[in-house]
This record gives structure tokens, sequence and C-alpha cells, in this order.
């Protein structure tokens, strides 16, 4: 496993080296941002990843719901902790994309917002997985990831059907959107880039969450053995033959 | 480009301040594990 482990680490580190070539090197220089516009070969692919991981949570999650298995319920806690690292990559680098371009940190549009929901709504489920001790957390955990997850499609429409401060789509947009071929390859280099790293570290939370369960399991049975055990009981002192 | 060389850095950094978080985490359940053991061979000498 740790072979494994250490191969994909450097595929990881490989493709996140090329990444970074194509984003700063290879990638033309935006006409009207200039070079600014490179934090889009960061900022995208994180969210694109985000959602991806969300979209994970919440097939593991109805997965664990109907079967209450504890792997479904560690793997869906492992990609909604690492998406929420993605997603706190994509609400950082976007006011710091936008402060030169907008002249603002931040504005109240549809896309800002939905996103900031989406990243309470799964810093919520963390906090009730992390706070909550009665033994139906991941239920009701997975419950609200099954709710929380319809927030992806509207974050990914809202610059579709809103008029936004946000640029609106250059992939998959109106008639006359898009992007030059190198910059389209760039994004889809870091995306993978971020995809293998992402999965690396979801599979490194999921074996720490197995552990973690395991331990706890082990704690929960030495209990039960000690209070089946025979009680020892002292030889009773009679208080009047003092 | 000091915008840019920021975006850049706050990825890595929020990364790696998660990845130190993890291996802080590994380090928890091993020293739980290691506690559980030693207190099973404890009980059963």
């Amino acid at each position: 496993m740790r072979t494994k482990l250490t191969i994909l680490g450097l595929i990881a580190l490989a493709l996140l080296s090329y990444g970074l070539y194509q984003a700063l090197v290879a990638a033309p220089t935006e006409q009207t941002m200039g070079d600014v516009q490179r934090i889009f070969y960061y900022h995208v692919p994180s969210a694109w990843t985000a959602f991806l991981l969300f979209f994970c949570n919440f097939i593991a999650s109805a997965i664990y719901l109907l079967n209450r298995s504890q792997r479904s319920d560690a793997f869906a806690l492992a990609t909604a902790e690492v998406g929420v690292v993605f997603c706190t990559v994509v609400l950082v680098t976007g006011p710091i994309w936008a402060k030169p371009v907008w002249g603002i940190w931040w504005t109240w549009d549809a896309r800002l917002t939905t996103t900031l929901i989406l990243w309470l709504i799964y810093v919520s489920y963390l906090m009730l997985r992390r706070y909550s001790s009665g033994g139906q957390t991941p239920v009701l955990a997975a419950a609200l990831a099954i709710f929380g997850f319809i927030d992806v499609p509207i974050v990914y429409f809202s610059i579709r059907y809103f008029r936004t401060q946000h640029p609106q789509p250059v992939i998959a947009g109106a008639e006359g959107s898009g992007i030059d071929p190198l910059m389209m390859k760039a994004l889809m280099i870091n995306w993978l880039a971020f995809i293998v790293f992402g999965a690396i570290v979801v599979w490194l939370r999921y074996k720490l969450e197995r552990a973690r369960q395991q331990v706890e399991e082990a704690h929960a049975l030495r209990e039960e053995q000690s209070l089946e055990q025979p009680r020892v009981d002292k030889p009773a002192v009679d208080a009047r033959a003092s | 480009m000091k915008f840019l060389y920021a975006a850049y850095a706050a990825t890595w950094i929020i990364h790696i301040v998660y990845l130190v978080y993890l291996s802080r985490g590994y380090a928890r359940v091993r020293e739980e594990a290691r506690e559980l053991q030693q207190g099973r061979s404890r009980s059963t000498d």
C-alpha cells in the first residue's frame, strides 16, 4: 500500500509541476487582465475538484443511509473534508483575483454568495460530525450531506441564470464563448493534477477515519468486557467487631 | 504579479496546513492504539 501511495504521490507531484509550468509559462497572457488572469488555472480546477468531492460525498452518504456501512461513512467524511479544503482555496483565490480586476475583494452576487453558502453547509456538516456525540450523528450528517449537495448545481448554474459580477462561463458557455487551446490545455492539466492530489488526500483521510473507528470500537469492546467481569468484593468488615 | 503569486502561495499554504492537520490526526490515533494495546497486555498479565 505504501508503495502504491508513493507512486501516486510522485505522479501527482509530476502533474502539479507540469501544471504550474503550463499555468505560469506555457499558457498565453490574457489581453485585458494580463498575468493576474493566470489565477484562473488554480481557481477553476479547485472549484471543479470541490464539486467532484461533494458529489462523491453525496453518493457515499446515500449508500450509508441504505446499508449503514462504516466504510461509506468514513469515505463520506473524507470527501467532505477535502472538498471543504478545495472550496476554501476557491474562496481565497477568488477575492485575490477580484481585487485587481474588479477593484473590490468581494460582492454579494449570485455566484459568490452561493459558493460561500456551499462552504458553510459543508463546514456545518464537519462541525456536526466533530461536536455531536449521539449515536445518530452519522445518519444526521448523511441527511445533511444529501440536502447540502443541492447547492452544487445552484452554484454551477448561478452564472447562467443570474446577471452576476462574476464572469459568464467560458467553457460550455453561450455561443462565441471559449478560450485559447493553450489555455484550455493548462486548465485541464491542472484539473487532472488536482484530482490526483485530491484522491491521495482523500485516501489518507479515509484511512485515518477507519483507524479512528477501529480504535473507538476497541474502546467500546474493552468497556463492555470490564462491565461483564465479575466484581471481586472486598471482605465485609463488621463495624460492631471494632 | 503580486496578486498572482499571493493566490498560488495561498493555495499551497491551505493544502499544507491541512496535510499537517492530517499528520497530527495520524499521530493521535497511533498513540490511542498504543495505549489501548498496553492496557490490553496489562489486563492479560
